[in-house]
């Protein structure tokens, strides 16, 4: 029958292309912890991709030493991560364990995707008391069990050029925005320029005006979770923000291009620029080239006088969380991950090599977070910095404001004049596309 | 016929504004991989200070380029060879017969080229995922589930170009092979694969170009260990320091192998495509 | 049964790839497929038409921005398509005679639409940087156009220039070679016949190439227009995530609509009524090339 052999060989020629293909896909066995292989996807902490599995594979075998527990390591990058958590989540098929950015915490709990923290679990990997409460106030829904637990702590500091500063007779780092102007007009010049921002960038546009609109007595969105955009706190915000190009000319109009995430602060290490904001950067910094003596760090600026409502923030709680994922078959196994990613000797090591800061209170007690710089985070991180809203449309405001203030910060570098109307305009416009 | 010099002229000044607007991209690119560092995040020059073979070294450290490498070859030639087989086998059906559903099926087939791939990423993720769990065959994040992707992606253009080809091979070849004593198979085989062979090599060349270049599907239905080129040069992005240098020298890299095998075949695609689209 | 069986291969697949997800589609495009449905997407509410109600309110920021991107896109689409199609018929016609050089002038032409797109996009977004870019070092520094300010290319208005540039760029060349195929199909003897008749080189254009070429042309331009309407890959890569607001053409702001916010029901909503416009757009194209074709 050469019909049949015709089809058989149709079928064969697809059968064979999957044989041919596949490739050996992990089959994670149940049972006893000596089998069990994890998934976990760590996020960009690093200099890079490879530069993060160095330092994260000597831990992992640790680990697999210590509890027999396989770990099998993704590290994604950051224009990917949320992208593939959000598939992963639609899917039910995901990685066991993995890094989230904290500020998505609440949009993600309300995924119902990964495991909540209740005190139970808590338990499990050694209780809610050994964390920062500041990080801790970055894991979700107030009146909810945390979705993730932190595990790298960061804050956002006004790095500046000491030796731009000396050269320009500025003895101290501004502390009032009034001073920060006049500071950074007196740095800025034919070589380099006072500030340099990320201006491309949807996350860093939208935590600069977040802190800035929280100076203002601003919110985004009321005590009922509903969004309240273009309040004139959020447009006095994004007005200060887009000055720094409009009006002050302080910054080069072309960091309206940064996108990268990187960019503004290769200008700093380069002396391009005299100032930047941007979380623990010590270690970038240093690849980069910057010389040591010439760094130094404070906290953002504040009104002065501070506004009616007007709250002393200068930072956002920034770091990242640790997260199961529910549909986990390996509950167990991935807690006591979790825990020995929390704990103190793990949390000093890791800490110190990505430069952040420890989420446990204990691991402070390492004389490595004692430098200067760690001792400034840890304060802004204590005591001026607030969470970005937990709600569950966090992770649609972060895009809508971040995009807007692109597109505004655009305008503005291209000559446009961008009024309040026009913010305001383009806030409401975000606002209604909430869904 | 003579060419009057003012045609001449037009000619040779278009030509040269073509050529120029062609290969501007591709000498930045040459040029730039040949630079170092300090050359790509300063002001652009048309020729590097100093020529550095650095970047083609570093960039295979910067990112796992060569794993790239390899899963992108796999899948865009296992893709553009089994989009071949199956678009070959369809194409002489609608050449060769007529039968109930014929029209329906290469409307149906050359209209899905309109899908916004938008539409059905997230349902074919799913799908991958939900015939992962109940059969074992692993689709999502492997290169099979790429592979089989990719050449669906292809099927439509080829099944109608082959079509085209096929409907070009005189139907007494096969009568002839058949009086010879071959089946239908054996015609197909030793009768109309050689003849349609530069429709066969058009399609190889398009389904390769094709998984070769593709993003958003990659993007999303790729992991660590299986992503392709494509989606992996922009790792190069995501370093703290934007490695511009590289970057063109990685891009040159991916794209001499693709050139040069598309300049050689050329010639088929336009047979091809003449067979396909002159009728 | 033997033609059903040669098509079983490419209906299963088509099924699997094409057919089934298109149908998932549409049917989340009724859905209210938000964040807090993901996870569990069978027990998400049926929106009713909602998700289409909300895209089409040009009243509202979503529906105003939706109408913006799909007339971006359409202007986008007509340059594209006109300049392409201009610049790859010029090439074809003065490559049609052999000239010293014409082969090596015919491979130049090709290397753009050889090269892989995320590899030649991403050359253009280093050229297009405003301070360092090689674009802005001919303008600024060489020709010392513009006043000596840099302009923006990847971001604002330029930006959608930029995005045309680019895709002219990418497409001319694949117009260029589907139309020297189809003059290669010409017959020496028509132009000879031309010629005797004193029909000199433009009559010979218009008299025998563009009436030969007229089949080509019906293929060639409804795949441009599909390619370049439907085109994702070139936006991406020359901006990212985000389009600038003026290049914000439909692929990417449907993107930015699903994956971005989360919003799927909305996004293929949006999918769909992009699916129906290409729909009516290629069928009545069609039937309006086959009125012509008779008339010929």
């Amino acid at each position: 029958m050469r019909v049949t052999r015709l089809a058989a060989l149709a079928l064969a020629s697809l059968v064979g292309v999957s044989a041919l293909s596949a490739c050996s896909s992990s089959n994670s066995g149940s049972g006893s912890d000596k089998n069990v292989t994890l998934t976990y996807w760590a996020s960009n902490q690093g200099t890079s991709l490879d530069n993060d599995k160095q330092v994260l594979g000597p831990e992992l075998a640790k680990f697999t030493q210590q509890t027999g527990i396989k770990v099998k390591l993704q590290v994604v990058p950051w224009a990917d991560l949320l992208n593939n958590i959000l598939t992963a989540t639609t899917s039910g098929k995901g990685p066991d364990v993995l890094n989230i950015g904290n500020t998505w915490s609440a949009s993600l709990q309300a995924t119902g995707a990964f495991v909540p923290f209740d005190d139970s679990v808590m338990a499990k990997i050694g209780g809610k008391s050994r964390f920062l409460g500041g990080s801790l106030s970055a894991t979700g829904a107030a009146d909810k069990p945390p979705t993730a637990v932190p595990i790298y702590s960061l804050a956002y500091g006004l790095y500046y050029n000491k030796k731009y500063f000396a050269e320009a007779g500025i003895s101290q780092p501004p502390t009032t925005w009034a001073e920060f102007e006049t500071d950074a007009k007196k740095v800025t010049n034919a070589q380099h320029w006072g500030l340099s921002i990320e201006g491309g960038s949807v996350s860093e546009n939208v935590h600069n005006v977040f802190t800035l609109s929280q100076q203002q007595g601003g919110a985004f969105f009321d005590a009922a979770g509903k969004p309240t955009f273009d309040t004139p706190q959020n447009v006095a915000a994004v007005r200060q923000y887009l000055d720094f190009i409009q009006q002050d000319k302080i910054t080069n109009p072309s960091n309206a291009e940064y996108a990268q995430g990187t960019e503004a602060l290769a200008d700093f290490a380069k002396g391009k620029s005299a100032m930047v904001l941007w979380q623990a950067a010590s270690g970038s910094l240093k690849q980069l080239g910057m010389n040591a003596a010439d760094i130094g760090v404070a906290p953002m600026p504040l009104p002065d006088p501070m506004p009616a409502g007007g709250k002393k923030v200068t930072s956002m709680v920034a770091g990242i969380n640790l997260a199961v994922f529910k549909n986990t078959k390996h509950m167990d196994a991935a807690l006591q991950f979790v825990k020995f990613m929390t704990s103190t000797p793990e949390q000093k090591v890791l800490n110190k090599t990505y430069g952040s800061m420890p989420s446990v209170t204990d691991a402070y007690a390492d004389p490595a977070f004692n430098t200067p710089a760690v001792q400034t985070f840890k304060k802004i991180l204590s005591a001026s910095a607030a969470p970005l809203p937990a709600v569950a449309a966090e992770s649609q405001f972060e895009t809508l404001i971040g995009t807007a203030v692109k597109n505004m910060l655009a305008d503005a570098a291209s000559g446009k004049n961008v009024s309040e109307s026009d913010i305001s305009a383009q806030l409401k416009a975000a606002q209604q596309q909430l869904s | 016929m003579r060419e009057p010099m003012w045609f001449k002229w037009t000619r040779a000044i278009g030509l040269a504004v073509l050529a120029l607007f062609a290969l501007i991209p591709v000498w930045v690119m040459v040029t730039s991989a040949l630079k170092p560092l300090a050359d790509v995040q300063e002001r652009f020059t048309w020729w590097p200070s100093h020529l550095s073979a650095k970047p083609f070294v570093e960039m295979w450290k910067t990112i796992p380029l060569a794993d790239y490498f390899v899963n992108s070859l796999v899948v865009s030639t296992v893709a553009s060879i089994a989009s071949v087989v199956v678009a070959l086998l369809a194409a002489y059906s609608l050449s060769r017969y007529r039968f109930r559903g014929r029209q329906a099926f290469s409307v149906v087939v050359l209209s899905t080229q309109m899908f916004p791939g938008i539409l059905f990423l997230l349902p074919l993720y799913v799908i991958f995922v939900n015939l992962g769990n109940t059969t074992g065959l692993q689709l999502y994040g492997s290169r099979t589930g790429l592979i089989v992707t990719y050449m669906t992606f292809t099927l439509p253009f080829a099944i109608w170009m082959l079509a085209g080809y096929l409907d070009s091979v005189p139907r007494e070849l096969d009568e002839a092979a058949k009086v010879d004593g071959c089946g239908p198979l054996g015609a197909f085989m030793r009768v109309v694969i050689p003849a349609a062979m530069p429709g066969i090599v058009a399609v190889l060349i398009y389904a390769f170009m094709t998984a070769w270049g593709e993003v958003l599907f990659a993007s999303v239905l790729t992991d660590d260990s299986t992503r392709t080129l494509a989606v992996g040069l922009q790792g190069y992005a995501t370093q703290n320091n934007v490695y511009w240098n590289q970057i063109m020298a990685a891009a040159l890299t991916v794209s001499v192998p693709i050139v040069v095998g598309f300049l050689v075949l050329q010639r088929y695609l336009v047979a091809g495509m003449t067979a396909g689209s002159v009728k | 049964m033997l033609p059903y069986l040669l098509l079983v291969p490419a209906v299963i697949l088509e099924l699997l790839i094409h057919i089934v997800p298109m149908l998932v589609g549409i049917g989340i495009s009724f859905l209210k497929l938000t964040q807090f449905y993901i996870a569990n997407w069978r027990q998400a509410p049926n929106a009713g038409l909602a998700n289409y109600r909300y895209a089409l309110d040009f009243n509202s920021a979503a529906g105003k921005q939706l109408l913006h991107s799909f007339f971006v896109t359409i202007i986008f689409t007509v340059i594209v398509l006109v300049v392409s199609w201009t610049f790859g018929m010029a090439a074809a016609v003065f490559t049609q005679r052999p000239f010293p050089g014409r082969g090596i002038v015919r491979t130049i032409f090709l290397i753009p639409y050889a090269l892989p797109v995320f590899a030649s996009v991403i050359t253009w977004n280093f050229m297009l940087q405003r301070d360092n870019g090689a674009v802005n070092h001919v303008l600024v520094d060489q020709l010392h156009l513009a006043g000596g300010d840099r302009p923006f290319w990847l971001i604002g208005q330029n930006s959608f220039y930029s995005l045309v540039i680019v895709e002219v760029w990418r497409t001319w060349p694949f117009a260029f070679l589907m139309l020297t195929a189809g003059m290669q199909s010409i017959s020496q003897d028509l132009y000879e016949a031309a010629g005797l008749d004193g029909a000199g080189v433009w009559a010979q254009f218009r008299g025998v190439t563009l009436p030969m070429l007229r089949p080509v042309n019906r293929v060639l331009l409804l795949v441009l227009f599909l390619w370049t309407f439907n085109d994702f890959t070139t936006p991406f890569t020359l901006f990212g995530k985000g389009a600038p607001h003026q290049a914000d053409i439909i692929s990417m702001h449907i993107y930015q609509n699903s994956f971005v916010t989360w919003n799927f029901g909305t996004g293929s909503a949006m999918s769909v009524l992009l699916l129906i416009f290409l729909l009516v757009v290629t069928g009545g194209y069609l039937r309006l090339a086959k009125s012509g074709s008779n008339d010929a």
